[in-house]
């Protein structure tokens, strides 16, 4: 059942978001920028919680997952050691998902050579 | 002279009709649906893994979001991850796996301009605004978050 939920929930999502790509000449890294701050505005209101319980990778997986980790993160490091929290929570959290798209890029560009564009 | 200028630009703009292509939204919504349903899909079998052999949820997220990431980038080097892109556009966007090919891209593509003004800086092109607005506004929200809970 949680397949089932995963698939549809991250697919609306993926579909929702090819309006915006097709219908607006906003480009990816402007979208990719909108999702995450979308993503920690509804954390912030609660609504992402009940919702990733639900949908599980579904909602975690696409972006909007990723600001729910660094407001949660924030929120978490707040609640345990005040205002110092604000500014130690947010990449905390969200250390795993920078350092391995950093570190893997990385090493990708010593591994591989460029292609040409088709 | 007046309405053979009319009939060039007739011409021309049929011309241009016929060469740009065509988008069907219902059509591309459906890949991307397919794709990015799919990449959750995966997420989730990985997530139900790693609980199963004893990571905490926290933990699971983590593992989650690594090996995706690890098969975003090689799929990105092996030039696999910009037909699937072709394909399911926003349904590739989206998932963490799309914040990796936007990392990976730029640091293969100009690993020729040197180690710290080629890969260094290009790296960051897309990952420095998501992280740079990620930050900013978790940090003002949880700003929010602090002043409320001083107030109770």
């Amino acid at each position: 059942m949680d397949y089932i939920n995963a698939f549809w929930v991250g697919g609306l999502i993926c579909a929702i978001v090819q309006i915006l790509l097709d219908r607006t000449k906003l480009m990816p890294g402007r979208i990719m920028v909108l999702l995450v701050c979308t993503g920690a505005v509804l954390s912030a209101f609660r609504i992402y919680d009940p919702f990733a319980e639900y949908a599980g990778a579904g909602a975690t997986v696409p972006l909007i997952g990723f600001g729910h980790l660094l407001y949660q993160g924030v929120k978490d490091a707040v609640d345990e050691c005040g205002v110092l929290g604000l500014f130690m929570g947010g990449l905390r959290a969200s250390a795993t998902g920078i350092s391995a798209a950093l570190i893997f890029g990385y090493l990708a560009s010593l591994v591989f050579k460029p292609k040409m564009k088709e | 002279m007046e309405n053979q200028k009319n009939v060039q630009a007739r011409e021309y703009e049929r011309y241009v009709k016929k060469v740009t292509p065509t988008h069907s939204l219902p059509v591309n919504m459906a890949r991307a649906f397919l794709v990015g349903g799919l990449i959750c899909v995966l997420g989730q079998y990985i997530l139900n893994t790693a609980q199963a052999m004893g990571a905490d949820k926290e933990e699971a997220g983590c593992w989650c979001s690594l090996i995706l990431i690890f098969l975003s980038v090689l799929l990105t080097g092996l030039n696999i991850y910009p037909k699937l892109a072709k394909f399911g556009g926003a349904g590739t966007l989206v998932p963490i796996t799309g914040f990796a090919n936007s990392v990976a891209a730029p640091a293969i593509e100009y690993q020729k301009e040197g180690q710290v003004f080629g890969i260094g800086c290009k790296i960051f092109t897309i990952a420095g605004p998501v992280i740079l607005y990620g930050v900013v506004s978790s940090w003002a929200l949880g700003l929010i978050y602090c002043v409320m809970r001083l107030w109770r």
